[in-house]
């Protein structure tokens, strides 16, 4: 509608990739963002450059729970549970 | 009461999130023995205070927020001032441009990402653990576990504009930890060394 007058250019967009990447502009920001980047494969080759980094880092940090630990979780929170049987609401 | 948590119901709501906790608790730790503790101390203290939860809200930032507070209360070791990330001379896209540069010969424009695939997942690990503490929480929050700037703002008790700060600081410094793993194991070229 009334967003289409204002252009950004690279290095406003290389600014607000971060942001854009995180999903926290607001719809006109975006699209004006996304428009710069549909125009321009320099920004383009940054943008995919960052969004692999973020699912490098989200996708690579993931732990295998030791057993013990859930068993040792488990029976704490039983032990809390017959502690204080008033917070149980009749049987399970 | 209505709209309040039932306590017999935590088990069953709140144990899907121990993978993502315990991996947090790996970063911010840096050991397991102590993750563990942290771990099972954030059920024990959520499971208390599940009463006081109310339906509806975020589960997942009430229990990160748990975590958080029970590991920089009784984890983390005195420090006298706070710790600050030295990122004055890392430029937004850091990462990207100096592989750019070191890779110059390299044609195809996947390059850089290829990098990606040769860290090993200690490296990326080992990349975040060595963020300072507040940096390093904030980054964990927005990368690793996807939260809002807002859910991190409330999960960590400080103003969105220093949430917002630290995630661009902690991201610099993680961009530069990255890239000298990159160098030392060779992945990529040494700018002044030609090897």
């Amino acid at each position: 509608m009334d967003s289409g007058d204002h252009q950004v250019d690279c290095s406003e967009t290389i600014g607000r990739i971060y942001h854009f990447l995180d999903g926290e502009l607001t719809e006109e920001r975006r699209q004006e963002i996304q428009r710069h980047l549909d125009e321009c494969p320099p920004c383009v080759e940054a943008y995919d450059f960052e969004a692999e980094l973020r699912h490098l880092v989200a996708n690579r940090c993931r732990d295998h729970v030791p057993p013990s630990l859930l068993e040792r979780v488990r029976a704490a929170l039983e032990q809390e549970q017959r502690r204080s049987p008033e917070a149980m609401p009749g049987s399970g | 009461m209505r709209g309040v948590a039932d306590q017999a119901d935590f088990s069953d709501v709140a144990m899907e999130h121990m993978p993502a906790l315990y991996s947090a608790a790996l970063r911010l730790t840096r050991n397991p023995a102590d993750a563990e503790d942290l771990v099972q101390e954030t059920f024990l203290k959520a499971y208390r205070a599940f009463g006081s939860f109310q339906e509806g809200t975020n589960l997942r930032a009430w229990l990160y927020k748990i975590l958080t507070n029970t590991f920089i209360n009784n984890y983390r070791a005195a420090k006298r001032r706070p710790e600050k990330a030295d990122v004055e001379d890392v430029e937004d896209l850091y990462l990207f441009r100096r592989l750019g540069e070191l890779q110059a010969g390299a044609a195809g424009r996947s390059a850089e990402e290829e990098v990606f695939d040769r860290f090993t997942d200690d490296e990326v690990k080992a990349a975040i653990e060595s963020l300072p503490e507040a940096f390093r929480i904030a980054v964990l929050l927005a990368d690793v576990e996807g939260f809002s700037y807002k859910e991190i703002a409330e999960i960590t008790d400080v103003p969105i504009g220093t949430v917002m700060s630290r995630i661009h600081r902690g991201r610099k410094a993680l961009q530069k930890a990255l890239l000298d793993f990159a160098v030392a194991r060779g992945l990529v070229g040494s700018a002044d060394t030609g090897r």
